[in-house]
């Protein structure tokens, strides 16, 4: 039926494709320094977006890949600490102050290159097993970093690590750092999307669907799944480095397992089906985070429990909806969309 | 089965022969002065070694109930941590309470046994065979049990009092070294560690009896191999699954008291023993009790021996062990291959 109605209908423009929704959203996103004050640009919608952007690679191993990789926290921080010793930072004995423009690509090389080999490894394994090896590789990544001082300066880690003054601009103050958060999702958004329709998406998604038929049909399912671990890891160590400028810092902590649950959480609660779940997940977090102190404290809690009403939440939805938000939202049409007849589409009265 | 394994792997045979004389000699022998110039002093040796067995009998316990769970019922509880955790908080309580150190030992089994019990009860039984969603329940309970326990008990680090007959060293039939009267010195080592070890080993052949030699063993073995044959002959399945994760995650909350007796319990404890019976699972074999106990002790010697000859790379060097594995045998030395 819709094969026949496009047919009759002019074709319509690349702009007119775009759904509605799209376009309310980015109007919003890039008119939001107009209303929101800089908390929210910095601190909100800065951190989702960066958080987002790793969760969003995350997105694109499980959703596409079918391989629930924790490793990707370790993939950023990783990159962060790139950027922190052979850039500037406050520990001028170990950093080498070295240009943004060279050590940006060298960090997101070598964050590419700890991800090829470890996902080499973890790709050994399936299912749960690849869960529980990226688990223990990102815990080690953590120790390692705590305990090594000759490099990543053990547990202090490097404080003052800043974005740089490009154009004349600081990218540091909320407004430039909000619009290349922005910029950065919106491109690794894009290009997951474009990914995930181009040849090597589609041979993923069928490597997660059935292996043995793609290897069959001829594709290295190896390296399929080894090249999207490679690939994730240049989006999250794309977050890594907006992370660490974010903070101003980075530390063991920054890829403490706590951290690499954040992501996880971020991306399940978001929905693993499309790209937009992470950044949904990202904001709905971030939210909790900045507010669930002060609610807690109107009920006459203390503010510390966050975390409980964090995990609560995430417990709630894992446990009622397992594709997170994006999963309630297509239950919704699907519900609305009882109201019309299925076979014609039209609504019922 | 020893005569077999020489006849097929020679140089295999030999390697370990060789490997295994040469530590017999290292434990046994005294060191001479241009030995000791090389590998440090023997005392240092010896401890670290003690020290690593006695660790990786702390593993043990924690990781068999691990192992036993996943092996019977492919549940991937990471709220296994968790339970040590509560466990050893349990334990400080009623050792404190009664001040009796081995009266704790049942109330903590029982108490987390029931915790188990609801676990599998209320959580795992709904969500049979899916394993994201097992983990995602998992690590939220995690979450959520962390920060229950940090409101409850604080940031700070307890230790539960090691009893009077328990307290002290004890001297060792080790040789560590010549004094200046020309007499041997020998090893002492603490009585308690010493205990713990003599438990695990104790506990691990009781295990291993358990499951080879009798009735419920067999059904249980039964279950590893094939799940739905074994309900289709009429066993009741469920409580078997029950029996065997409170089982496991009993020995989890003991472990957190023999854990907090020797170490300290503090918050991020829940997360480390986690990873520990991760690697020792994924080192050892998913699912075998022998796998756990060959696995803790590797690990347990590694971070040991590790961070007495190469501080900064002891975590590297437990990783390394569990890549090695994973490269040449990733179902585990003591796996079966899936």
């Amino acid at each position: 039926m819709a094969v026949l109605d496009a047919r009759r209908t002019p074709q319509p423009t690349a702009a007119e494709r775009i759904p509605a929704r799209y376009w309310v959203a980015g109007a919003l996103l890039l008119l939001m320094p107009g209303i929101a004050n800089d908390f929210f640009l910095y601190q909100v919608f800065g951190w989702a977006f960066i958080l987002g952007t790793i969760a969003l690679s995350l997105q694109f191993l499980a959703g596409y890949g079918g391989m629930v990789s924790l490793l990707q926290m370790s993939v950023a921080a990783l990159a962060g600490y790139v950027v922190a010793i052979l850039g500037t930072s406050g520990t001028a004995s170990i950093s080498l102050g070295w240009p943004w423009w060279v050590v940006v690509p060298i960090a997101l090389v070598v964050a590419c290159i700890f991800a090829t080999v470890v996902g080499a490894l973890a790709v050994r394994t399936e299912g749960i097993y690849t869960i529980m090896i990226t688990l223990a590789i990102a815990a080690a990544f953590f120790y390692f970093t705590r305990q090594n001082y000759t490099i990543f300066n053990g547990y202090s880690g490097f404080p003052g690590v800043l974005p740089p003054t490009v154009f004349g601009i600081d990218w540091r103050r909320p407004v430039p750092f909000y619009y290349l958060t922005l910029g950065v999702a919106v491109v690794c958004y894009l290009v997951v999307v474009y990914v995930a329709r181009a040849p090597f998406g589609l041979a993923l998604q069928g490597v997660r669907d059935n292996p043995r038929r793609m290897a069959a049909l001829g594709f290295n399912v190896f390296w399929h799944r080894v090249l999207a671990h490679s690939f994730a890891a240049v989006i999250a160590g794309l977050g890594g480095i907006l992370l660490v400028w974010q903070n101003g810092q980075v530390a063991p902590g920054t890829a403490g397992l706590p951290a690499v649950f954040d992501i996880l959480v971020v991306a399940i609660v978001g929905g693993l089906r499309h790209p937009v779940g992470p950044f949904i997940g990202a904001l709905i977090y971030v939210l909790l985070r900045a507010f669930a102190p002060d609610v807690l404290q109107a009920f006459g809690m203390s503010g510390e429990r966050f975390k409980t009403v964090v995990g609560l939440g995430f417990l709630a939805v894992v446990w009622w909806s397992p594709d997170g938000v994006l999963g309630l939202w297509d239950r919704w049409r699907a519900l609305r969309a009882e109201g019309r007849d299925r076979l014609t589409g039209r609504v019922r009265r | 089965m020893l005569g077999r394994f020489f006849e097929r792997h020679p140089f295999w045979s030999v390697v370990i022969a060789l490997i295994a004389a040469l530590l017999l000699w290292a434990i046994f022998a005294p060191w001479s002065a241009g030995v000791e110039e090389v590998l440090g002093r023997k005392r240092i040796f010896l401890n670290a070694l003690f020290s690593g067995i006695t660790l990786g009998a702390l593993y043990f316990l924690v990781a068999s109930g691990f192992t036993l769970i996943f092996g019977l019922m492919r549940n991937v509880n990471l709220a296994h941590g968790s339970l040590y955790l509560i466990g050893g908080y349990l334990g400080f309580e009623v050792s404190e309470a009664t001040g009796w150190w081995l009266i704790a030992f049942p109330v903590v089994f029982v108490v987390v046994a029931a915790i188990g019990i609801v676990l599998q009860w209320a959580v795992f039984r709904r969500m049979e065979g899916e394993e994201l969603r097992q983990t995602l329940v998992t690590i939220g309970l995690s979450i959520v049990l962390a920060d229950i326990m940090l409101w409850i008990w604080g940031g700070q680090s307890y230790t539960v009092l090691t009893p009077d007959w328990l307290a002290g060293p004890a001297e060792l039939p080790f040789i560590t070294g010549v004094d200046r009267q020309g007499e041997y010195t020998y090893l002492r080592f603490p009585l308690v560690r010493i205990a713990i070890l003599v438990a695990a080993i104790v506990l691990g052949i009781a295990m291993w009896l358990t499951l080879n030699r009798t009735r419920i063993g067999m059904i249980i073995r039964a279950g590893v191999d094939d799940r739905e044959m074994l309900a289709a002959s009429g066993v009741r399945i469920q409580v078997v699954f029950v029996g065997v994760f409170a089982f496991g995650a009993g020995l989890a909350g003991i472990a957190g008291i023999v854990g907090g007796t020797f170490q300290s319990l503090s918050p991020g404890e829940d997360i480390r023993f986690l990873l520990a019976s991760l690697v020792v699972v994924i080192v050892g074999g998913m699912g075998s009790i022998p796998g756990a106990a060959l696995g803790a002790v590797i690990i347990g010697l590694a971070e040991q021996l590790g961070s007495v000859y190469a501080p900064t790379y002891s975590v590297v060097l437990t990783f390394l062990i569990m890549a090695l594995v994973l490269a040449f045998r990733p179902q585990g030395l003591f796996g079966r291959s899936r």
